[in-house]
C-alpha cells in the first residue's frame, strides 16, 4: 500500500488514483475514487450517484477554472505534475483555495520530490503522493526548510512586509 | 545599499541549511543528477566545461567594500584568483568544486549575499541603471523598487518552476541604461501629471534565440500595486506559457502569440481579483527599504569644472580617461568613475583576487565603502569628489583600471564563450582580444566614438549581441567556429535589434571585418553623427558591400 503525506504526517493511502482512460464500466461502488478529468466531465450524474468518496484529478495541461463551480462534489483534488519542474499546478493549487475556497484535500501527484513540498504547501497543497522511489517520512524535513517567507501566499496571506516587527 | 533584518538574514541562512543538505544527498547518491540539475541551477551553479560555474547574486549590482573583500576571498580561496562580471551585474566563479559551494554560501551569508534564483527557470537577479541614485538624468530612484522586486521573487512560492527564466530590469531615469525594453518585463519609473509615482510597464522583451523588443501593456501602474500587478503577469505566464518547446518558452512568445492587447487583457483580468489585497504596496514598507537609498553624506562642495579642466592640460591622459571614465554626477562637485575591466589581454570582465581588494579599499577612501557593477562588464565608484579624481586617477592607472575606453570600441561585452562555457559553439574571450589588439591606437578609437561592440558565443546571448551597435555571435559549422555579424542594434530607449549582415566569418577574419564596418562609418558619417545614426540614415548596404566585397 502506498504512504503519502497528509497534513504533515505520512499516513497509508486508502484513494484509488484512476488511469486516464478509465470508463464507466466496471467502476467500483463503494471505493473511494480520484477519476480523471475527462470522466467526470463526462459523466457528473453517474459519479455523484456512486456511494464511495469522489476526488478529481486534473492534468498539468488541463484548468481547474472547468471545476470551479463544481467544487463540491470533490473531496479531494490531485493535480499532476508530469515532472516536478512543470510549475503550472502551483497557480492551481493557489486559486483553488484563494479564489475558489476549495476546503477539502489538494493533493500533489506525479513526479513529487521531497525539494518541492515548502513550496507546493505554500501555494495550497495539503496532500503529497510522492513519487513511488521515494520515502515521504524523509521528505518531511522538507516542511522545515524555512522560518520565514517573503510572500503572500494560500498559507500567509500576509506578505512579509506587513508582519515585520 | 539595502542592510539585512533578522527576517532577510534568517532567509538566506535557511537557504544555506538547505542547499548544503540538497548536495550532500546528490553527493550521496540520494538525489539524482537530472534532481539536482534544477535545484543547483536554481542556485548557480552549472557545470561547465572544467568545472562548476558558481553565479553568485549581485541585486541590482550594488556591492559594499565587506562584499566586495568576500569576493576577493572566494575568488583566492576556492577560484583560481578569478572573478567575473556578468552582463547581468552579477559574479561569477569559474573553478569552485562543487563540495565547497555550500561553504561558499555559508561564507557569502555573513556579508549578506547569496546565490539564489541566479540561473533556472525562474526569476532572476532584478538589474538596473548603474548610475541610480546618482544620475543627472534620474527621475526615480529605482534601487528601492529593485529590493522590494528582490523580495517578492526571492522563493516565490507559486513561480520556481516557470517555463523558462524570467529576467526584470527598471530604469528611473530619462535614458535607459538598464536596457529594459529587452527583458521579460521592463518597468520605467515614472511621475504622472498628478505627481504621483507609477511604473510604465513592458512585457515580452528578451534576447536569445528569438529577441524581440518588448510591447508597452500598461502605461502608468501606481506604485502600490506594483507587486500584485507583477503576480498577475507572473500567474499568467505560469499557467499558459509554453512548456513543449524550450526554446519558445519565454514569455515573449507568448505575448506574441496573443498579441500584447490580448495578453494586457490576460493580465488585467486576473489583477482584477488581485488589486488591493494584502500584496498591495505600503508607504510604510517603501519608505522603510528606500531609507537605505538615502544620499550618503555629501559634502557641500563645488564643482572644479575649472581647476580639472587645468589637470586635463597639463595630462593628456588624465583628460582622456575623465572624457570616457568618468559621468557627471546629481550633486555638485562628485563624479561617478567607471573602472574599466576592459584593458587589451584581459578576458572583458575579469578581475583578480587582488585587484578586488584594492576596488574595496577605493571604495572606502573615495565613494561612500560603495560599488556598482554594470551590465557593461566594468565596476564604478559613484560617489567620488572631483577634486580627489586626478589621485584617484593615480591609483585606477597603478592597478589596471583606467583603460580610458568607457563605452569605446574596445569596452566590449563579452560571455565567457567556449573558453569556459559548455553552451557556447564558439570562443568569444580571444575575439574581443584580436579586436581589442587591431585597434590599440587611442586617438582612433576616441575618433570613432560611442559604440557598443558585442559578443556571445552561441545564441543564449548572455554577450547581448542582438543589442550590439556591432553584434558578433559564435556560430558552429560543421564543427568548425564561425561568426556571424551584425549592426545596428540599441539597448537603450527605442530598442532596436540588430541586422544581421549576411555569411559568418572565420575567427582571424574578424579584426579585419570590424575594420571595414568602421572604415564605412568613418567614410559616411556627418559632423558629430554616431555610429548608430549614420546606420539608421545609410542602412546596412553600404556595410554589407564593403565587408563582402572581397569574397566576389
Amino acid at each position: 500500500m502506498q504512504r503519502i503525506i497528509k497534513n504533515g504526517q505520512v499516513v497509508d493511502e486508502s484513494w484509488h488514483l484512476l488511469p486516464k482512460d478509465t470508463t464507466l464500466d466496471g467502476l467500483s461502488n463503494c471505493d473511494d475514487l480520484i477519476v480523471p478529468l475527462a470522466l467526470w466531465v463526462e459523466h457528473p450524474s453517474a459519479l455523484k450517484a456512486r456511494d464511495g468518496g469522489l476526488g478529481v484529478w486534473l492534468d498539468a495541461g488541463e484548468e481547474i477554472e472547468e471545476i470551479a463551480d463544481q467544487l463540491d462534489n470533490f473531496q479531494v483534488i490531485a493535480l499532476n505534475f508530469p515532472a516536478f519542474t512543470d510549475g503550472r499546478h502551483c497557480s492551481s493549487a493557489y486559486l483553488l483555495r484563494t479564489r475558489y475556497g476549495y476546503k477539502g484535500e489538494v493533493r500533489a501527484i506525479g513526479d513529487v520530490l521531497r525539494d518541492q513540498l515548502f513550496a507546493l504547501k505554500r501555494c495550497g497543497f495539503d496532500a503529497f503522493a510522492l513519487r513511488e522511489d521515494k520515502d515521504p517520512q524523509d521528505a518531511l524535513k522538507a516542511f522545515e526548510e524555512f522560518s520565514e517567507v517573503y510572500q503572500a501566499s494560500s498559507d500567509q496571506p500576509q506578505p512579509l512586509f506587513r508582519r515585520r516587527a | 545599499m539595502y542592510v539585512y533584518d533578522q527576517y532577510d538574514q534568517q532567509i538566506i541562512e535557511d537557504r544555506v541549511q538547505q542547499f548544503r543538505d540538497q548536495t550532500r544527498r546528490f553527493l550521496a547518491g540520494e538525489l539524482s543528477g537530472e534532481e539536482f540539475r534544477p535545484l543547483r541551477l536554481q542556485n548557480g551553479l552549472y557545470i561547465q566545461r572544467f568545472a562548476p560555474m558558481l553565479r553568485i547574486a549581485v541585486p541590482y549590482g550594488l556591492l559594499s567594500s565587506r562584499q566586495v573583500r568576500m569576493m576577493a576571498k572566494i575568488a583566492r580561496d576556492y577560484d583560481k584568483g578569478y572573478a567575473h562580471i556578468s552582463t547581468r551585474q552579477n559574479v561569477q566563479f569559474n573553478w569552485p568544486d562543487l563540495e565547497d559551494v555550500p561553504e561558499i554560501l555559508a561564507e557569502l551569508a555573513t556579508v549578506q549575499m547569496h546565490a539564489i534564483q541566479t540561473s533556472g527557470n525562474c526569476i532572476r537577479n532584478t538589474t538596473t541603471d548603474q548610475f541610480a541614485g546618482v544620475a543627472k538624468d534620474e527621475i526615480v530612484d529605482p534601487r528601492p523598487w529593485c529590493e522590494i522586486i528582490r523580495q517578492w521573487s526571492t522563493f516565490h512560492p507559486e513561480f520556481t518552476h516557470l517555463p523558462r527564466k524570467f529576467k526584470i530590469a527598471v530604469n528611473g531615469a530619462a535614458s535607459d541604461r538598464a536596457a529594459i525594453e529587452v527583458h521579460d518585463i521592463g518597468l520605467e519609473a515614472v511621475n504622472n501629471a498628478a505627481g504621483e509615482l507609477g511604473f510604465r510597464v513592458s512585457v515580452g522583451g528578451g534576447l536569445g534565440r528569438t529577441p524581440v523588443v518588448g510591447s508597452f501593456i500598461n502605461e502608468f501602474l501606481p506604485w502600490q500595486h506594483l507587486i500584485s500587478y507583477l503576480d498577475a503577469i507572473l500567474r499568467v505566464y505560469n499557467r499558459y506559457g509554453r512548456r513543449d518547446n524550450k526554446y519558445k518558452a519565454r514569455i515573449k512568445i507568448l505575448v506574441k502569440a496573443l498579441t500584447p492587447e490580448v495578453f494586457a487583457e490576460r493580465v488585467n483580468a486576473e489583477w482584477a481579483h488581485l488589486k488591493d489585497g494584502p500584496t498591495t504596496l505600503t508607504e510604510a514598507e517603501v519608505a522603510r527599504v528606500a531609507a537605505h537609498f538615502v544620499d550618503p553624506a555629501y559634502q557641500p562642495l563645488h564643482n572644479q569644472d575649472a581647476a580639472l579642466a587645468q589637470l586635463d592640460a597639463e595630462h593628456p591622459g588624465f583628460a582622456r580617461w575623465r572624457q570616457r571614465n568618468t559621468f557627471a554626477h546629481k550633486q555638485t562637485g562628485y563624479v561617478a568613475v567607471t573602472l574599466s575591466l576592459k584593458p587589451t589581454g584581459v578576458a572583458p570582465g575579469d578581475v583578480t583576487d587582488k585587484q578586488l581588494d584594492v576596488i574595496a579599499e577605493l571604495a572606502d577612501r573615495y565613494s561612500f565603502g560603495e560599488v556598482r557593477n554594470s551590465h557593461n562588464q566594468n565596476i564604478i565608484l559613484a560617489d567620488v569628489e572631483q577634486t580627489q579624481l586626478f589621485s584617484l586617477w593615480g591609483e585606477l592607472r597603478e592597478h589596471g583600471f583606467a583603460t580610458p575606453n568607457v563605452g569605446l570600441l574596445t569596452d566590449i561585452i563579452c560571455c565567457p564563450g567556449g573558453d569556459f562555457c559548455s553552451l557556447a559553439n564558439a570562443k568569444s574571450i580571444p575575439v574581443a582580444e584580436a579586436i581589442q589588439r587591431r585597434f590599440d591606437d587611442l586617438d582612433y578609437l576616441f575618433d570613432i566614438g560611442d559604440i557598443e561592440l558585442n559578443i556571445s558565443g552561441c545564441m543564449n546571448a548572455c554577450g547581448h549581441h542582438h543589442v550590439g551597435h556591432i553584434g558578433i555571435l559564435g556560430v558552429d559549422k560543421k564543427g568548425q567556429e564561425f561568426y556571424q555579424v551584425s549592426i545596428g542594434g540599441n539597448s537603450g530607449r527605442e530598442a532596436s535589434l540588430a541586422q544581421i549582415l549576411g555569411p559568418s566569418f572565420a575567427q582571424d577574419d574578424m579584426p579585419d571585418v570590424v575594420d571595414k564596418i568602421i572604415k564605412v562609418y568613418i567614410e559616411q558619417r556627418t559632423d558629430e553623427e554616431s555610429f548608430l545614426d549614420t546606420f539608421r540614415r545609410i542602412g546596412v548596404a553600404p556595410f554589407k558591400e564593403r565587408v563582402y566585397a572581397a569574397n566576389h
